[in-house]
């Protein structure tokens, strides 16, 4: 019993480390342009199908293969951004923004069943299925590697944030747009590389994501986006850190739980989101969703 | 005189629709035009919260599935078949009701981004209860009794059913529109912390509307249950309902009486045509998210309020046209009351947006 | 003289910011009274004080003998206090004569407030409809509020300000923005208003807006009361002259430097 509980904890804490990764990207997104990008769920699918793709079709490594559907998602994600984001205007903006991310997320789903079909796939690897022996432990290769990409991607985005130019112009952005504005700062260009950067980790997330679900298919998107909007919203939007809590804990609550009960394990995510938002409406970390009118 | 031609409009539609399957006596055709009546109810359910609230809820999707698995359960446990089903509505309204108090209670506490976010989750645990009870049948759901009736008018008791809910509903909501609790809901939707300084109690107010719109939505999922014979997680928690209904709201025009009704007129039997054409059901879901964003970018206020805009601006400028005509303009008297330049062409926008609205 | 309003050594900080600090203002019954100082000075901060739309950290406002400190605008605003911003709140999508009755939700008979009743009853509409003469905008009174012009916008606001026949009006700059010829008519309908009984006030950067119409003025800066008296002391006190521009006499007298 204490093994299973162990393994649970460090499960969870591994996986938490990949849906954090996730997560952070869609917070970001908030926290500069002030939308939630549903959509997010859906593009870690498409990224994981492209992971597919590469490693299918192309005999391309699952990592390497990263090199190419990164910057794809990036470009994804911009042309998003400025096509259906940027022109919405006026005082519903925030939720025009929501509702045409649903809608792109929607329609992607739909090319999805059409191209490849409602079948389940995986991600296959050597390392996928090998796994380290470590105090007693197995732990999968893939999640190793996963979670020390996670760690190097959340710390390439901090450096992206506290150490460049850009990163200064982003933080800006996010605490005052129109001061932002007053003292130079393309807050057009800022958003559109910001919505970039916050799907190109979908890339990550998602080969991650059909590395080690078992079996996807484009219907995987409404339940991630489910966990992920969770997440962010019980770290508290637009807080990083917040974000990075919040995965870890509820993967590792999820894996407690499923110990007694797979079927309901799933649930966990969001009678936690609904417990917390009865309690606190900001969650636990998080600023007000809705800036000053 | 205005009012009379329209009273007497609307008493046309409703001879129309009322003899429709009398007249036509086509299988498929009523069977599209139930379901679009059905969705047309629980569009403008739809609208009377989130349209008159602003508060867009990804989740009635809840309701919808709650009332049909509400009559599934209760037809399977009392052993009804027949006309005696449809009595069943009124408990599929109460449970919806008694759900949506607690939902609303918690969903409505928070900021509307948030509470999007609230109503798509809750729309997940409903899915997922659904799923893993017993009662409600597991994955495989819950089949309806077989209606008892004749082949031929097989679709009439459903089709009248759902025209009445459609109508009741649509009264319910041009009722509520010109009402004090329709004005502080709207009022709530422009500024809600102002209208709530002012004295307008914003929990009860969207509560309220919430719960309404959740009755006609759990009642139009029970008869939908009924009419299509089983209820599965996924076909009552669909979130393609979410986002038809949505669609059509906003396509007629998000906020008005008549937008939602318009927008499920034209919507649903394209929808229902396309999955005959095409038996493939994702072709429609890419269009409806592309119709959509085509919406939302191009059309945000919808066909009705834009459509009667443009029309009022014709005619204001015919008339402004034939005033220029007939005399020369006469010179504002330096004692009128202050005005800002560029009134007179905001008054001719102004009576078309009124128009519209 | 009675006060009306009082705020007693008010303070309030926002993270490291004190917007105001040990600050009292009285306001006398029946009178006009500015509130005046630099940007930043803690103006609209003491409005939403007394107006319940901040909390205190320290000291008390009292509305005649009660105290109203920390209460919820609704109560501020049934107790008598009406208030207008500095960015016009009006609501957009209502028409003007339906953002008059949306301010009369507190106000009306019993059968009137039934929920599912016509939205304003004819008394309403009729002293709506009134206020809207008084202000001038009741040829506007079917149009949309997002069709007005600015100033319009702010009359629209001033009004249903009105519906509720507050005992004292908070305006916060109110002559902002607007056109001169509005500005008086503006000035004009405050002093109707005060002349019938109405104590006002208000906040404004436009002086001569304040010295014209205010009997009392009270000037802050950086959270605190520099000065307070009538229009004429005020104006030539250094140390309003001091917080305003950061030149005393002295200075003056150096010229350029």
């Amino acid at each position: 019993m204490a093994r299973q509980i162990y393994e649970a904890i460090t499960d969870g804490i591994l996986g938490g480390g990949v849906y954090a990764l996730m997560a952070v990207g869609l917070t970001l997104i908030f926290g500069v342009l002030d939308i939630i990008n549903i959509a997010q769920g859906i593009l870690v699918v498409l990224g994981a199908y492209l992971s597919y793709v590469l490693s299918v079709h192309l005999h391309i490594d699952l990592f390497v293969g990263l090199l190419v559907t990164v910057p794809v998602m990036f470009v994804i994600g911009v042309a998003i951004q400025w096509l259906f984001i940027r022109p919405l205007r006026g005082r519903d903006r925030t939720s025009m923004s929501l509702l045409a991310c649903y809608a792109v997320a929607l329609i992607i789903e739909g090319i999805l069943y059409r191209v490849f079909g409602p079948n389940y796939v995986v991600l296959n690897a050597s390392y996928i299925t090998s796994s380290v022996h470590l105090f007693g432990f197995y732990l999968p290769d893939i999640y190793l590697y996963g979670f020390a990409l996670a760690v190097a991607c959340v710390a390439a985005l901090y450096l992206l944030l506290y150490r460049t130019r850009f990163g200064r112009s982003v933080r800006a952005t996010m605490q005052n747009q129109t001061a932002a504005r007053l003292i130079g700062i393309d807050v057009n260009r800022v958003a559109a590389v910001t919505f970039g950067i916050g799907v190109a980790v979908t890339a990550v997330g998602g080969m991650m994501f059909g590395a080690t679900s078992g079996g996807f298919n484009p219907n995987s998107g409404y339940d991630l986006i489910s966990r992920l909007l969770a997440i962010i919203i019980l770290g508290g939007l637009g807080s990083i850190g917040g974000a990075l809590a919040a995965a870890v804990f509820m993967t590792t609550a999820e894996a407690l739980v499923d110990i007694w009960s797979p079927d309901w394990a799933v649930v966990v995510f969001y009678v936690a989101l609904v417990l917390v938002l009865t309690l606190r409406p900001s969650g636990l970390f998080g600023r007000s969703p809705v800036r000053a009118q | 005189m205005r009012t009379g031609a329209r009273a007497g409009g609307i008493l046309a539609v409703l001879a129309v629709l009322a003899v429709f399957p009398l007249v036509l006596q086509n299988a498929t055709v009523t069977t599209i035009a139930v379901d679009t009546l059905i969705f047309a109810a629980a569009a403008v359910a739809w609208n009377i919260f989130s349209g008159y609230s602003g508060y867009i809820s990804l989740g009635h999707a809840v309701f919808f599935g709650t009332g049909a698995y509400t009559v599934g359960i209760a037809a399977r446990a009392w052993q009804l078949t027949g006309d005696a089903v449809f009595g069943l509505l009124p408990l599929a309204a109460a449970v919806a009701a008694g759900l949506a108090v607690p939902l609303g209670l918690i969903a409505l506490r928070v900021r509307r981004h948030t509470f999007v976010v609230i109503t798509i989750a809750f729309f997940f645990i409903a899915q997922l209860t659904a799923t893993n009870l017993s009662v409600t049948g597991g994955s495989s759901g819950i089949l309806a009794p077989s209606p008892n009736w004749d082949a031929a008018t097989f679709n009439n008791p459903f089709y009248y059913t759902a025209l009445a809910l459609l109508v009741v509903t649509t009264a319910m909501s041009w009722l509520i529109r010109g009402s004090r609790f329709g004005l502080q809901l709207r009022a709530i939707r422009d500024d809600e912390d102002r209208a709530a300084g002012l004295g307008v109690r914003a929990m009860p107010v969207k509560l309220a509307a919430f719960v309404i719109s959740a009755i006609v939505t759990g009642m139009a999922g029970g008869l939908w249950f009924y009419f299509i014979g089983q209820a599965i997680p996924q076909f009552a928690f669909d979130p393609l309902f979410d986002l038809s209904v949505v669609v059509m709201a906003f396509f007629g025009g998000l906020g008005t009486i008549a937008g939602p009704l318009l927008g499920a007129l034209l919507i649903e039997p394209a929808q229902q045509w396309l999955t005959l054409q095409y038996t493939n059901e994702y072709l429609s879901e890419i269009l409806l998210g592309a119709l959509f964003l085509a919406v939302i970018l191009g059309l945000p206020r919808g066909v009705i309020p834009t459509g009667a805009e443009k029309i009022a601006m014709l005619r204001a400028r015919l008339r402004s046209a034939r005033a220029a005509a007939a005399a020369g303009s006469p010179e504002r008297q330096p004692g009128d009351q202050p005005q800002e330049a560029g009134t007179s062409s905001r008054d001719a926008g102004t009576s078309a947006r009124e128009a519209g609205r | 003289m009675t006060v009306m309003l009082r705020a007693e050594g008010v303070s309030k900080a926002f993270g490291g910011v004190q917007a105001l600090r040990d600050c009292t203002v009285e306001v006398e019954q029946g009178s006009i009274a500015g509130l005046i100082g630099p940007n930043g000075s803690g103006k609209t901060t003491l409005f939403n004080i007394v107006t319940g739309y901040e909390r205190v950290d320290g000291g008390d406002i009292y509305l005649g003998d009660s105290k109203i400190t920390n209460l919820l605008p609704q109560r501020v605003f049934a107790a008598g206090i009406g208030r207008t911003f500095q960015l016009t709140r009006i609501f957009p999508r209502l028409t003007v004569m339906e953002n008059m009755l949306v301010a009369a939700q507190h106000t009306g008979s019993k059968r009137t407030r039934n929920p599912l009743a016509r939205a304003g009853g004819r008394a309403d509409r009729r002293r709506a409809a009134e206020l809207l003469e008084f202000t001038g905008i009741a040829g506007h009174s079917d149009a949309l509020a997002d069709t007005l012009s600015y100033g319009q916008r702010k009359l629209l606001e001033l009004s249903y300000v009105l519906v509720a026949d507050p005992a004292i009006v908070l305006l916060d700059e109110p002559a902002g923005g607007v056109n001169p010829s509005l500005i008086q008519h503006i000035a004009d309908r405050i002093r109707e208003l005060n002349t019938a009984g109405k104590t006002f006030l208000i906040v404004e950067h436009n002086m001569d807006f304040v010295m014209g119409l205010c009997g009392q003025v009270t000037v802050l800066d950086y959270g605190t009361v520099v000065a307070a008296g009538p229009p004429q002391i005020i104006r030539s006190d250094p140390r309003v002259l001091d917080a305003y521009l950061g030149i005393t006499e002295e200075d003056d007298d150096a010229g350029p430097g």
